[in-house]
């Protein structure tokens, strides 16, 4: 059993990058995840696997640096929460048409604008639709959990090499603010520069006599050839999802009615599949762990099992637009959420399935 | 002396550096990025480091820089190369790391990320072209436009008064402690050839000591955006721009230079 500790969920992904031998975290405070840099920060990692931690000059610096190291095969993280995830968006589309490693956490507050600095699930459009401009698309992971938290940024690590594209983790201000307990996995060390050469031979590390110069770039003047460059990107989205859809069921067997959320939204709707069930309700729960790429295929699926569902997410709806493309009309799908920073409770869930799918 | 003579390897006085490709220019004839970039290539030869370079050239008409340098090479979002040399100066500290920027690029859109990588004194090499336009998008107003100088989004020249005054931006990180060497040339004669190269040397030799950022100011031209052709580009550079950006060492060692 790894080492328990109770954390912050915003600690717990910093003592993740850590522990999962990332090379290098450039960020600029902003709450609710200070705690990411701050920890990093406390922890001087660069003394001892030699990652180095720097706080940028903004956003954009930040995202940038990003840029130059995974341009290199090193595996950089940024984190931020949404006004901070918007100036990064450029950087981010370079990043995924360049195909470089990166992790980019997102502790969602309520907007648009400056907003506040409550929880929200309102940048679901921005994480899983573009955000940037282009066409690209991220590996985006949902954590519910601190321990999660942890444990994404390992699988986080693992999509951005297995595809060269930047993941990001799409938290929110409960995820990263609640403290839980949680249990860290072992250190893994970080790679040599001779294993990051061997991992990415495309990286600019120096032009070796052996071997031709490597260019870290997005650009390509001809469109037929920037054609091929987006064929090609599309083509490691469908391989996403074919093989790395992620999700969890809970109390589906015999559901006739489904709830469909991620993150902490997720969480709530746990507690309102038991209140539900103690009424007599059969009722289940879908949780999305990957945003993008969707559990359509499951979705589908479960529209032949149950009379309607019902997405739960704290936002004015974005979620359910993917949920309605893949139930593709057979049974009907709503919406319930609060948003802004306001949290709905298992109660308002429920009460939301009744007037709105039961009837 | 016949063909043969002349050829013999004893005869050199001249070749391209290995370090640039077959790949001709795509700049305007006359103008002065072709000639840095074979300086910087030419310096990276000599030292023998091209192993252990990489550079960054962000948007701008030497976008396409890496595929003229023979070397690992990143091209950057526009105004962010700094910000990408950070990353790779820190990740490999013992590799030389520079960057090529346009006026536009580093003194306005990255303005920030060019002083404050100047501040932390990242062990960088700035290589900071200054015609005084956008080139690439086709000759707008730059920050470093001079007054009255005409340009497509100031056709009746830049009134300071409504646009704001030319940027000296090298003489302002040479203010900043992290840099140890600052300096501005130019490439329109063989003097001032040699005198870049030697330039682009000393901030190599800077990097090598760790000693802190060096940014290497380049006054060049653009006949195209400037409407002039290159020989009258180049003498209207030496009436109007030399006087407005003088040449010279302007931070050396660590210490500005007084004149
Ligand atoms: C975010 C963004 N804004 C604007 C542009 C368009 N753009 C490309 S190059 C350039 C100006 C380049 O001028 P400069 O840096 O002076 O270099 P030069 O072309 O003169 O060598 C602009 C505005 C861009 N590529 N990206
Ligand atoms: S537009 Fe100007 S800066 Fe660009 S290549 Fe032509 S002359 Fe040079």
């Amino acid at each position: 059993m790894g080492e328990l500790r109770l954390m912050k969920g915003n600690e717990a992904f910093a003592e993740a990058c850590i522990r999962a031998g990332v090379d290098a975290y450039f960020g600029y405070p902003i709450t609710p995840q200070s705690e990411v840099l701050e920890y990093l920060m406390s922890q001087k990692p660069y003394e001892t696997t030699g990652m180095v931690v720097l706080q940028a000059e903004s956003e954009v610096a930040a995202i940038n640096m990003c840029y130059g190291a995974g341009g290199a095969g090193f595996l950089p993280v940024t984190s931020s929460s949404s006004p901070g995830i918007s100036l990064k968006m450029e950087g981010v589309s370079y990043i995924a048409g360049a195909e470089l490693p990166l992790i980019i956490l997102n502790v969602v507050r309520g907007g648009p604008g400056l907003g506040d600095i409550q929880p929200a699930q309102s940048d679901y459009f921005q994480a899983t639709k573009g955000g940037g401009h282009g066409d690209y698309r991220l590996y985006v992971l949902a954590p519910s959990s601190v321990q999660e938290m942890a444990d994404f940024v390992l699988i986080a690590k693992e999509m951005a090499f297995k595809y060269r594209n930047p993941v990001m983790i799409l938290s929110d201000g409960i995820i990263g603010q609640m403290m839980e307990k949680v249990e860290l996995f072992d250190p893994i060390p970080r790679r040599t520069i001779q294993e990051v050469e061997k991992q990415a031979p495309w990286a600019t590390t120096g032009k070796k006599a052996n071997r031709e110069r490597n260019i870290i770039t997005s650009l390509d003047l001809d469109p037929l050839k920037q054609e091929q460059h987006v064929y090609h990107l599309r083509d490691k989205y469908s391989q996403m999802e074919r093989e790395d859809v992620r999700f969890e069921e809970i109390s589906t067997e015999d559901a006739e009615y489904l709830l469909v959320a991620y993150g902490s939204s997720a969480r709530i709707c746990q507690k309102a599949v038991d209140l539900a069930r103690e009424e007599g309700i059969k009722l289940g729960l879908l949780r999305a762990i990957t945003l993008f790429p969707f559990p359509s295929k499951r979705l589908a699926e479960l529209s032949n099992q149950v009379k309607g569902m019902l997405a739960v997410e704290m936002s004015l709806g974005q979620m359910v637009e993917d949920v309605k493309l893949a139930v593709n009309c057979r049974v009907p799908v709503e919406h319930y959420g609060r948003t802004g920073g306001v949290i709905h409770s298992p109660v308002e869930v429920l009460e939301a399935l009744k007037s709105k799918i039961i009837k | 002396m016949d063909f043969k003579d002349i050829i013999k390897p004893e005869n050199l006085v001249y070749r391209r550096s290995s370090l640039l490709t077959d790949k001709p220019f795509s700049y305007c004839p006359g103008c002065g990025h072709g000639t840095i970039h074979r300086l910087i290539m030419e310096v990276v030869e000599e030292l023998g480091i091209q192993e252990i370079t990489v550079g960054i050239a962000p948007v701008g008409c030497s976008v396409l820089a890496y595929e003229f340098m023979n070397m690992d090479m990143q091209q950057a979002a526009h105004g962010r190369a700094p910000a990408l040399a950070t990353a790779l100066k820190r990740l490999m500290p013992d590799k030389y790391i520079f960057t090529y920027q346009g006026d536009g690029d580093l003194a306005a859109i990255g303005t920030a990320e060019t002083i404050h990588a100047c501040n932390r004194g990242e062990n960088i090499i700035i290589f900071f072209v200054n015609n005084g336009i956008y080139g690439m998008t086709g000759g707008q107003m730059a920050p470093t436009t001079l007054p009255g100088m005409p340009a497509s989004t100031c056709p009746f020249g830049r009134d300071v008064n409504i646009m704001g005054n030319p940027l000296k931006i090298t003489e302002l990180v040479a203010q900043l402690p992290g840099v140890h060497f600052a300096t501005r040339q130019s490439v329109h004669t063989p003097r001032n050839v040699r005198r870049a190269k030697k330039a682009i040397q000393m901030a190599f030799e800077v990097q090598k000591n760790k000693k802190g950022t060096s940014f290497v100011e380049f006054v060049s031209n653009c006949n195209s955006g400037w409407k002039l052709s290159p020989v009258a580009a180049n003498e209207w550079m030496e009436q109007h721009m030399f006087p407005f950006y003088p040449l010279g060492d302007i931070k050396v060692d660590g210490n500005l230079v007084t004149k």
